[in-house]
């Protein structure tokens, strides 16, 4: 298969990125190794911020200055700036293909204050900001044509004797083949790494990292994998996210006393440790949203109310939610620079699994949805550009061969114990408060499960949809962005935002 | 608690302690624990991406949205080809949002929607594409180039969206294998795990076709005939 434009990941970033690739003028393939409306997107709840001040006086400047404040010096300002000016024109944009945003009685898009925000900033379509928006740009790639193969899976990038990406090779989970596909230029949109830590995330299974481990193995830098987000509300026993949005309306958070022991809107880095804390004095914590009443509740947080509901057996109109902070979302990730090409000629990046550096050390609530549409239009439009600039290319085999040599792996020892044992001492050791010296046995532990990789392995000899053998190659990559993580914490001395040293 | 899978070769039977979980913690820890062979989807585990969803004593479920009960007998959807296990092939059944022109068309730019008039397709825009409706539908079942239950309700979505002006052109997309070949039986309305009835969205798209001009195929060709004595002709 030939294309202009190869995009990997049709969550927000990958299909906003093909849509703007294919109105550059190029032709697009998007692959996904899920189908592209169950991507991490549609689990987004609380917003999207733009500064339209709708719901009371807000600017651009607060935007920037409330976004660079939460970033504690590591992010970029231009960049930031550009995110920011961009986001009166996204959110017109997506108004625009159909979103179904919540409104006011006057008929502006309505807005919620999210944490850290000093207004009322983020669009929101009830708890349902990111399913909706995902589900639109679907549709519109839909009406425009775009090309989108479902269940593929990204092995490795194709180069040319010159450095540059010029490829991708891909397994077709369905068929169990292998298959190249060729491009002018690469954009990586596959999403974050929060499910490293296992069941100590919000995300969906799929939030493994894949495209950052694959592009680092190519040779393009990683940059802040350090900076993990902890989400302050997770379901004390399964992790599923309870959306700010649930703060930001008013709710409360408890300690077993029923004190409140913090401020609510503070920022998440903040919040997280302030709820940690109170953990580990052997509190338990709560979410406490019932002064706001059923009306509201089922209006505005009808999603939240289900979850936890099915998962804490509570229902929040009568009942505190038990909660703990979990990895939400990861802002380290490829570098990239203003025209989101990683350090390699060809390969762009957009999305969560890029940084853009607009998040620093912790981003705000709110900005990761602004930031897939207006970076996933940079990176689609830069792509094509370039791609159509560059339309000579000679890709060279892949030297990657992991899926045929792991095939005759000994699996003597279970990697999905493995995988679990990770999540809990990510968790644990590389979480919301660091030390030194449990970052290095952290290391430890990635070190020698990588040296035992070759005792692991498949035990499905199915060539026809292996999840086994995705879930292990999904593995390889966990050790890899786990290795990523930690050798960022340990140089990292200082604390800063997400990053938290005791010592 | 015991489990059944519907396997390549039959039931298979599981053993499994996961009293309290949801039935897709349950298959999670079959394939982590019991038998790293089954095939099954799975993604954000919280209702909303659509991955998870199978037929659990013969009813369709999201397999994260249920408690697993011992004796669940758990089989892939209905009326769609099975890759392996529990794992369908999703591709025909979203092919219909593509036939039916499922987007918005032509923007109004001077429509003004407002907290009521955006409440009008706000449940349609709630659809996670799961295709539990397609499972479960009659019609489907004997016409595979039916449009079916979640693609009308998109088209619904976008007819219904003060923002259209370019209603006509789904309508169209509509008229063969779509809105009047719908029984109206409502089986796509108990499963949805998103509380979104296609049946009462198709007979909107039915009287915004009448509208529009478009007449009941059915009914017309009864007439036609000189068959039509007033009963339903299916």
């Amino acid at each position: 298969m030939k294309t202009d434009v190869l995009i990997i990941g049709a969550g927000g970033a990958g299909l906003v990125a093909a849509l703007n690739a294919k109105e550059t003028g190029a032709s697009v393939i998007v692959l996904t190794k899920e189908y592209p409306t169950r991507s991490q997107t549609c689990m987004a709840q609380g917003g999207m911020n733009a500064a339209l001040g709708n719901a009371g006086e807000d600017s651009v400047e607060a935007h920037i200055q409330n976004t660079l404040k939460s970033a504690h010096g590591e992010a970029d300002e231009e960049a930031v700036r550009f995110m920011c000016e961009e986001a009166i024109t996204a959110v017109k944009w997506l108004d625009d293909i159909g979103v179904c945003f919540s409104r006011t009685e006057d008929g502006k898009i309505a807005q919620r204050r999210l944490g850290g925000a000093s207004a009322h900033r983020a669009c929101y379509a009830q708890d349902y900001t990111g399913l909706k928006i995902l589900h639109a740009l679907y549709d519109k790639c839909l009406k425009e044509g775009v090309q989108i193969l479902n269940e593929k899976y990204l092995l490795s990038l194709l180069k040319d004797e010159e450095g540059g990406v010029c490829g991708a090779q891909i397994l077709d989970i369905r068929s169990g083949e292998i298959e190249n596909y060729e491009a002018n230029a690469v954009v990586l949109a596959s999403g974050g790494y929060s499910r490293v830590y296992g069941k100590n995330s919000t995300n969906s299974t799929a939030s493994t990292g894949d495209a950052i481990a694959v592009a680092q193995r190519a040779g393009a830098s990683l940059i802040d994998m350090e900076f993990v987000q902890f989400h302050p509300t997770g379901l004390k026993n399964s992790s599923i996210l309870i959306s700010e949005s649930a703060r930001g309306e008013g709710g409360y958070v408890l300690n077993s006393k029923g004190e409140r022991f913090t401020d609510e809107l503070a920022p998440r880095d903040e919040l997280s440790r302030a709820i940690h804390a109170e953990i580990s004095k052997g509190e338990e914590v709560f979410l406490d949203i019932r002064h706001l009443g059923e009306a509201f509740i089922q209006k505005q947080l009808p999603q939240e109310r289900k979850l936890a509901r099915l998962y804490e057996n509570v229902d929040p109109v009568t009942d505190l939610i038990p909660v703990k902070p979990v990895a939400h979302y990861t802002m380290g990730g490829i570098a990239v620079d203003h025209k989101s090409q990683t350090s390699l000629s060809g390969l762009f990046a957009c999305g969560e699994c890029a940084n853009h550096r607009v998040h620093g050390a912790n981003r705000l609530g709110g900005n990761s949805l602004l930031e897939i549409v207006v970076f996933g239009k940079e990176a689609g439009v830069n792509a094509a550009k370039h791609a159509l600039a560059n339309r000579t290319h000679s890709n060279l085999a892949p030297k990657e061969n992991f899926i045929n040599e792991c095939k005759e792996f000994k699996n003597e020892l279970d990697f999905y114990a493995s995988r679990d044992a990770i999540g809990e001492t990510l968790y644990k050791k590389v979480g919301i408060v660091r030390k030194k010296s449990e970052l290095l046995e952290a290391r430890t532990m990635i070190e020698e499960l990588k040296a035992s990789l070759p005792l692991m392995g498949v035990s499905d000899k199915s060539k026809v949809y292996n999840t086994n053998l995705v879930e292990f190659l999904e593995f390889r990559n966990i050790l890899d962005v786990s290795e990523a993580i930690i050798n960022g914490a340990i140089k990292r001395e200082v604390s800063s935002g997400a990053h938290f040293m005791a010592e | 608690m015991k489990i059944s899978v519907k396997r390549e070769d039959g039931f298979r039977e599981y053993e499994v302690d996961a009293r309290d979980a949801t039935l897709l913690e349950a298959l999670v820890k079959i394939k982590t624990e019991l038998d790293n062979t089954l095939a099954f989807s799975s993604g954000c585990r919280s209702g909303v991406c659509g991955s998870c969803s199978v037929r659990v004593n013969s009813k369709g479920v999201l397999a994260c949205a249920r408690k697993v009960q011992d004796g669940d007998r758990v089989e892939p959807l209905n009326n769609v080809n099975v890759i392996r296990d529990l794992v369908v092939d999703m591709e025909k059944s979203l092919s219909f949002n593509e036939k039916s022109k499922a987007w918005l068309n032509v923007l109004d730019s001077n429509a003004q929607l407002n907290d009521q008039t955006q409440m009008i397709n706000e449940l349609q825009s709630d659809c996670v594409l799961c295709g539990l409706c397609y499972s479960a539908c009659p019609v489907y079942s004997v016409n595979s180039e039916f449009l079916g239950p979640f693609a009308l309700t998109r088209v619904w979505k976008y007819v219904s969206d003060k923002r259209e002006l370019g209603a006509i052109e789904k309508l169209d997309a509509i008229q063969t294998n779509g809105v009047w070949d719908c029984t109206l039986c409502n089986e796509c309305a108990i499963v949805c795990p998103q509380e979104i009835s296609s049946k009462a969205d198709i007979e909107k798209l039915r009287a915004k076709s009448s509208m529009a001009g478009y007449e009941d195929p059915t009914f017309a060709q009864s007439f036609s005939f000189g068959s039509f004595d007033g009963s339903p002709s299916f």
